[in-house]
């Protein structure tokens, strides 16, 4: 017989991990999943031990909270590590979500939907009845299906980078900025280099900061938006001056240049990184003089594109943030649209490590409350998730991506990297009657790819002349044909 | 004043403006969205003749694979005439299938068990024989249809017909019982004639004009794999139990895979067929159905990877024809939609066949088992009654 926890939970980032451990400590039965082999998401996962003692005061005190959560939820709750989710379906309970996945699994003659009345307790509210499964691939090189059911969802999947194209931003030695932070793992890999950190946001420093405090040698920060330099940067006014002042410790001892109204706009080499060429912008963006600087890494990165694939399967609705990027609707208990599912952290809207922490336990919350467990209002954490949101907002608007990064473009630079479709072939796109991302990519083919567009959708859209839209992958990571094919028969769970 | 205003830029509004173009007409060709926005970008462009019983549709897709042939010509979309296999699970099943090929009256090779894999190395053994229809092709239906609108007649010596993206159409201007153009949300715009090539939404733009056209939509899902560096499937494969679904009237799912390479290298897995209205929730089971079908016929797919899925909606009608012509209830106004899971293989006869009725001429194919009024209750023809789901 397949258990059916309380509580699934995808994702062991700060949000993900906060929410599982307030709804197992609630007395609810939950299981976090996570595609990583370790646990904390984003950022806290990349930090390598040794490095851990040199994190700034704040950033230090960020990192043991999460590990202590992370410990106490190991002896409260599963743990699947290893596991990505490809995709998340909803079944049974109430007629407006439940029909067409019910009929369509009689159809199949699949035994999901027979025990979904096996409620077992007197619980409350409208989704006792309803299940949600995760299927997930587990395991790296020999992976094999596995599903997960449960009464209710948390999707804490987080964000992942938002590139821009430049010309050469295809050589080897160009990353984004999250890949980078990965690098930090190793830091043999990093002392050494000589490294350029380009792109836009508050996330850029501590990226710098990190790689000149692990030996490299940061030849600049290029934040292509703030006019002011690091005196005045927004993380100050937000009231993040400790913070802020860690890092521009950091990268004053380390004598590393920051410019504010610079960026990257070309990478140069033969086969691998030897140089870039950094302009000074104006204030759209556009280049007004240029000069090289010589190195072997670039890590890059215009902020983040949250992954929505999963509640976008399910139907949750989605809206705008304040830059406009797709994020997932959720009410003050992080209820999305769709009954017994919840979203937390950047998947609904990028406010970094401690916004989405504090997001993560008010869903954990609220799933406990609904699932008819004796919760204690906390009003404090609301207010905290108000005012950390406001300072999200606050960054966003200070950090708008300008249109002017276009003009970095030359007909030949690829837009995605994967189909490799240049520029040229998207304006001819255009020309043929293609007015969004959609029908750009189905006449030039950029983000038919291994990555789907995950790199390269957000150009495109821009390139097209709208708001990128929340992404439609009805597969949301790659699955073997063997695999989807032998999905009658579940393994049982627990 | 154009001649012609065409409601729709999916493959079949962009045939229609692209033969009437040719024969001289003045073309508008309105959408509300994108060149190849609506169904034709969530098809899967297979030209095929194999699947379709005798009778007015194999007529229609007969002359269409010739129309396509020419179309090539003109360069701008990929047109591979690969051919297409049809596989039997067993000796009744194969006697049937042959028996079906032999009345169609299109060239085809009847296959014994033990050369399928002449034509398919990587076949799974086991089945009984097949049919080879070398007519059968492939388009890029979405570059087609774009390509169809921007420099298709210019080849003839006329004017490209224009295309207005971005203008919904709400109404149409009348005279009496005639159609005199349509209204839309940038303005009026007066002309000779509208086509309706609205797709699976022609129902609703045939109702703006107070005629009744029973259109439903189909869905369907079709497995994008990772690109193969090897081609590993040659030609359109299916089984025959394919063309039992197609004729299907049924509202559950039914799928059967058509499974076939790309030209830039994933394999295409389509498609199910399931009426559930314009509900796009991923529906896992039938992903999982259609991975099924296609690992059993070929056991070497089981260890590649599906990146993608995506789905669209056929526009069906109760008798699985299209509805081809002008409409004796709205003079003026002509029909070029349903055509359920053939638009992109039947869009170039039905451009052809709507050309000629606009100037007067005489249509090559016989239209009548397409006319608009065929499904009113109070006409007695051969059309069926309008059967909902
Ligand atoms: C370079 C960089 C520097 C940063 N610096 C800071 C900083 O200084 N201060 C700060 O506050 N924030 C910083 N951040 C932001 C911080 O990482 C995020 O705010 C935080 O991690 C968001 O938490 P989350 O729980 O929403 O998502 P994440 O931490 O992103 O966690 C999401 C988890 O979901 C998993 N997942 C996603 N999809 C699937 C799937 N399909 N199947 C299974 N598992 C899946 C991922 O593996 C991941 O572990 C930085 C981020 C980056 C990239
Ligand atoms: C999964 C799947 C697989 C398929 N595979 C194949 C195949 O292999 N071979 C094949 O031949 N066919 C296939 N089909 C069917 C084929 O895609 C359709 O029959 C065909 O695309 C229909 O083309 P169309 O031009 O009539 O409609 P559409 O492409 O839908 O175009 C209609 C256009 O009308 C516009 N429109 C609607 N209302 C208005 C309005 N009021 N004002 C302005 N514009 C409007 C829409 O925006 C749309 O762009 C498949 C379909 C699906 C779903």
């Amino acid at each position: 017989m397949t258990r059916v926890y309380d509580l699934a939970v995808i994702g062991a980032g700060p949000a993900g991990v906060a929410g599982a451990l307030e709804a197992s400590l609630a007395g609810l039965d939950v299981v976090v999943i996570d595609a990583a082999p370790r646990p904390g998401g984003q950022y806290h996962r990349h930090l390598p031990g040794s490095f851990h003692a040199l994190r700034p005061g704040a950033l230090h005190h960020g990192l043991e909270r999460f590990m202590r959560q992370w410990e106490a939820l190991r002896s409260r709750a599963e743990i699947l590590l290893g596991h990505r989710v490809w995709a998340v379906e909803r079944t049974g309970g109430d007629a407006a979500g439940g029909t067409a996945g019910a009929a369509m699994g009689a159809a199949a003659g699949a035994g999901d939907t027979a025990d979904a009345g096996d409620t077992v307790d007197g619980t409350v509210g409208a989704t006792t009845d309803a299940t949600v499964t995760v299927r997930c691939l587990a395991g790296d090189r020999e992976e094999r299906p596995r599903a997960v059911r449960a009464r209710a969802l948390l999707i804490a999947t987080g964000a992942h980078d938002r590139p821009l194209p430049f010309p050469g931003w295809d050589l080897p030695g160009v990353l984004t900025a999250g890949g980078a932070q990965a690098l930090l793992k190793g830091s043999l890999v990093v002392a050494g280099r000589r490294v350029v950190v380009s792109g836009t946001g508050p996330f850029l420093l501590p990226v710098a900061a990190g790689l000149a405090r692990a030996g490299a040698d940061v030849r600049g920060v290029y934040e292509a938006g703030g006019r002011f330099g690091l005196a005045r940067h927004p993380l100050l006014a937000a009231g993040k001056a400790a913070e802020a002042a860690g890092y521009a410790a950091v990268l004053a001892r380390h004598r590393v240049p920051y410019r504010g109204r610079h960026a990257v706009v070309a990478a140069h080499g033969e086969d691998a990184l030897t140089h870039v060429t950094v302009a000074r912008l104006d204030a759209d963006w556009r280049p007004v003089a240029t000069r090289t600087v010589a190195c072997d890494t670039l890590a890059c990165g215009y902020g983040f594109v949250p992954q929505l694939e999963l509640p976008v399967q399910l139907g949750c609705a989605t809206r705008r943030d304040a830059d406009g990027t797709p994020v997932v609707a959720v009410d003050a208990g992080r209820r999305t649209s769709v009954p017994g599912v919840y979203a937390a952290g950047e998947t609904t809207g990028v406010g970094g490590a401690e916004l989405a922490e504090a997001e993560g336990r008010l869903a954990g919350r609220a799933v406990a409350a609904d699932r008819g467990r004796r919760v204690p209002p906390l009003p404090a954490l609301a207010r905290r998730v108000d005012r950390l949101t406001a300072f999200a907002r606050a960054l966003h608007e200070a950090y708008p991506v300008r249109p002017g990064w276009r003009d970095w473009l030359r007909d030949d630079t690829l837009v995605c990297r994967c189909e490799e479709v240049p520029l040229s072939a998207v304006r001819e796109a255009r020309r043929l009657g293609a007015t969004d991302a959609r029908s750009v990519k189905l006449l030039a083919r950029p983000g038919m790819g291994w990555c789907q567009g995950r790199m390269c959708g957000y150009a495109v859209a821009c390139l097209a002349g709208e708001d990128p839209a929340a992404p439609r992958r009805p597969i949301a990571q790659p699955v073997r044909l063997g695999d989807l094919a032998g999905l009658e028969h579940p393994p049982s769970e627990g | 004043m154009p001649d012609v205003v065409v409601i729709g830029a999916g493959v079949v509004g962009a045939a229609c403006a692209h033969y009437a173009a040719r024969a001289g007409l003045d073309v508008v060709v309105l959408d509300r969205g994108p060149v190849a926005g609506g169904t034709t970008g969530a098809g899967e462009g297979n030209v095929l003749v194999s699947d379709k019983e005798p009778g007015p549709e194999l007529d229609l897709a007969v002359l269409s694979a010739g129309l396509w042939r020419e179309l090539a010509g003109l360069g701008g979309f990929e047109y591979e005439p690969k051919g297409g296999l049809v596989v039997a699970e067993d000796d009744e099943v194969l006697a049937a299938l042959t028996a079906l090929a032999a009345g169609q009256g299109v060239e085809h090779t009847v296959v014994e068990a033990g050369r399928l894999t002449d034509y398919e190395p990587h076949l799974a053994p086991g089945f009984a024989g097949g049919v080879f229809y070398p007519q059968d092709a492939q388009v890029q239906p979405m570059l087609a249809a774009a390509t169809l609108l921007r420099k298709g007649a210019r080849g003839a010596g006329r004017g490209t017909p224009s295309l207005r993206t971005g203008v919904t159409v709400t109404g149409f201007l009348r005279d009496g019982e005639r159609v005199t153009g349509v209204r839309t949300d940038r303005g009026d715009i007066p002309a000779g004639a509208v086509v309706n090539a609205a797709g699976t939404w022609g129902g609703e733009v045939a109702a703006l004009a107070g005629v009744h056209l029973p259109i439903l939509p189909r869905r369907g899902f079709i497995l994008v794999t990772e690109p193969l560096d090897e081609p590993l499937v040659l030609h359109k494969v299916y089984t025959a139990a394919y063309v039992t679904n197609v004729a299907s009237d049924s509202a559950g799912l039914e799928t059967s895979a058509v499974v076939e390479g790309t030209p830039s290298g994933p394999v295409l897995i389509g498609a199910s067929r399931e009426r559930v209205g314009f509900d796009r929730t991923v529906s896992i089971p039938v992903l999982e159905r259609l991975a099924r079908q296609a690992v059993e016929l070929f056991p070497a797919l089981a260890a590649r990877r599906v990146i993608r899925a995506y789905c669209g909606f056929r526009p069906y009608c109760p008798d699985h024809l299209p509805v081809i012509g002008e409409d004796p209830r709205a003079p003026g106004l002509y029909h070029a939609c349903g055509h359920e899971g053939a638009g992109i293989g039947l869009a170039p006869a039905t451009g052809h066949l709507i050309a000629q009725a606009l100037t007067g001429g005489r249509p090559g194919l016989d239209l009548s088992p397409f006319r608009p009024d065929r499904f009113d209750p109070d006409r007695s023809g051969t059309g069926t009654p309008a059967k909902e789901g």
